[in-house]
């Protein structure tokens, strides 16, 4: 069993601190742009702009939560810089777990739809 | 971009810390789980026969009204504070790397605080439900959203112990550069537990 030691070749240089406080205010940002679209949609601040975003609420939702998830990945966690491998093992499970989601939702959707009335 | 000290670690065939690989296996793993947790409460949303609901007002047969369940004021502070909280840990990680004790110190200080925050926002939240009349056994929305961010809570709580047992650690002078892997591991959790509010907060909160 090798005793020595070395350093890792495969992981980067972090960012600095200046671009950690970038990605913080995209993501505040991205934050505040989600309960707006729900206060403007759905909320007390509801109005003539209501029934033509409502088609678009969830998608655009889904949206923004994808873009802050990605910088934080990419960003604070570090996967742009680090080794793949980290980044194989986290979006393999990844693409599994969206896809038992969306396998369980249409199971449900299609019980709902047909299976129960025979 | 900065160059940092990284901790020296014995060889391995990927030439990757074994521990680091570990955390993020851990965390490959922590996906499926919060996928089945957030499948369940989809599968169930809207399928509740009796209030409380979570966004629509609800008069039982014998008469009683219960007001919507959420309030997303106070849960949007919650979710500020918890990304806030994701860019205090890098900011206190790259101290530990730089070998700067007193931003390692304040910054994973303001981290621990903003999640002791939002551990407390959500026992208050759940504390509010309860005298509002939702249950754990009240209906299929109260099971699938007590089981979905309760588990993400207690995530967070073991964060919080994780990152105070290692601000102890940097405020007794025992979190040197060397072993900055040691908060780096953490602070992959505690990203972690963020990305996954990331999803909770519009699927459980904002999406009717």
């Amino acid at each position: 069993m090798a005793s020595h030691v070395t350093t890792d070749a495969h992981e980067h240089a972090h960012p600095t601190a200046g671009l950690y406080f970038k990605v913080g205010l995209v993501l505040f940002v991205l934050t505040a742009l989600e309960v707006g679209l729900y206060e403007i949609t759905y909320g007390e601040r509801a109005g003539s702009l209501a029934p033509t975003l409502k088609p678009f609420f969830v998608p655009l939702l889904l949206l923004l939560s994808a873009a802050k998830f990605a910088l934080v990945a990419m960003f604070y966690m570090h996967l742009k810089q680090d080794s793949k491998l980290f980044t194989g093992v986290f979006v393999f499970p990844l693409i599994i777990a969206a896809f038992i989601i969306v396998a369980l939702m249409v199971l449900q959707a299609y019980h709902f739809a047909f299976a129960r009335s025979g | 971009m900065t160059a940092h000290a990284h901790a020296a670690h014995l060889e391995t065939s990927t030439g990757l810390d074994n521990r680091k690989v570990a955390i993020w296996t851990f965390i490959g793993s922590e996906c499926m789980f919060f996928a089945t947790l957030i499948s369940n409460y989809l599968v169930h949303k809207g399928k509740s026969l009796v209030g409380p609901f979570p966004h629509e007002s609800w008069t039982s047969p014998t008469g009683q009204h219960f007001e919507p369940i959420f309030e997303i004021p106070l849960v949007t502070l919650g979710t500020a504070l918890l990304l806030f909280s994701s860019l205090f840990v890098v900011l206190a990680l790259s101290g530990a790397q730089r070998g700067n004790r007193k931003a390692l110190i304040g910054w994973l200080g303001a981290t621990i605080a903003c999640g002791i925050f939002f551990a407390g926002m959500q026992v208050y939240e759940f504390t509010h439900f309860v005298h509002r009349g939702l249950g754990f056994t009240t209906n299929l929305f109260g099971s699938s959203f007590y089981t979905l961010t309760g588990f993400h809570g207690t995530h967070v709580a073991i964060g919080v112990l994780w990152l105070s047992t290692l601000w102890v650690d940097a405020l007794r002078g025992k979190l040197p550069p060397q072993k900055s892997l040691n908060l780096e591991m953490a602070a992959l959790y505690w990203h972690f537990v963020d990305v996954v509010w990331i999803i909770i907060f519009p699927v459980v909160y904002l999406i009717k």
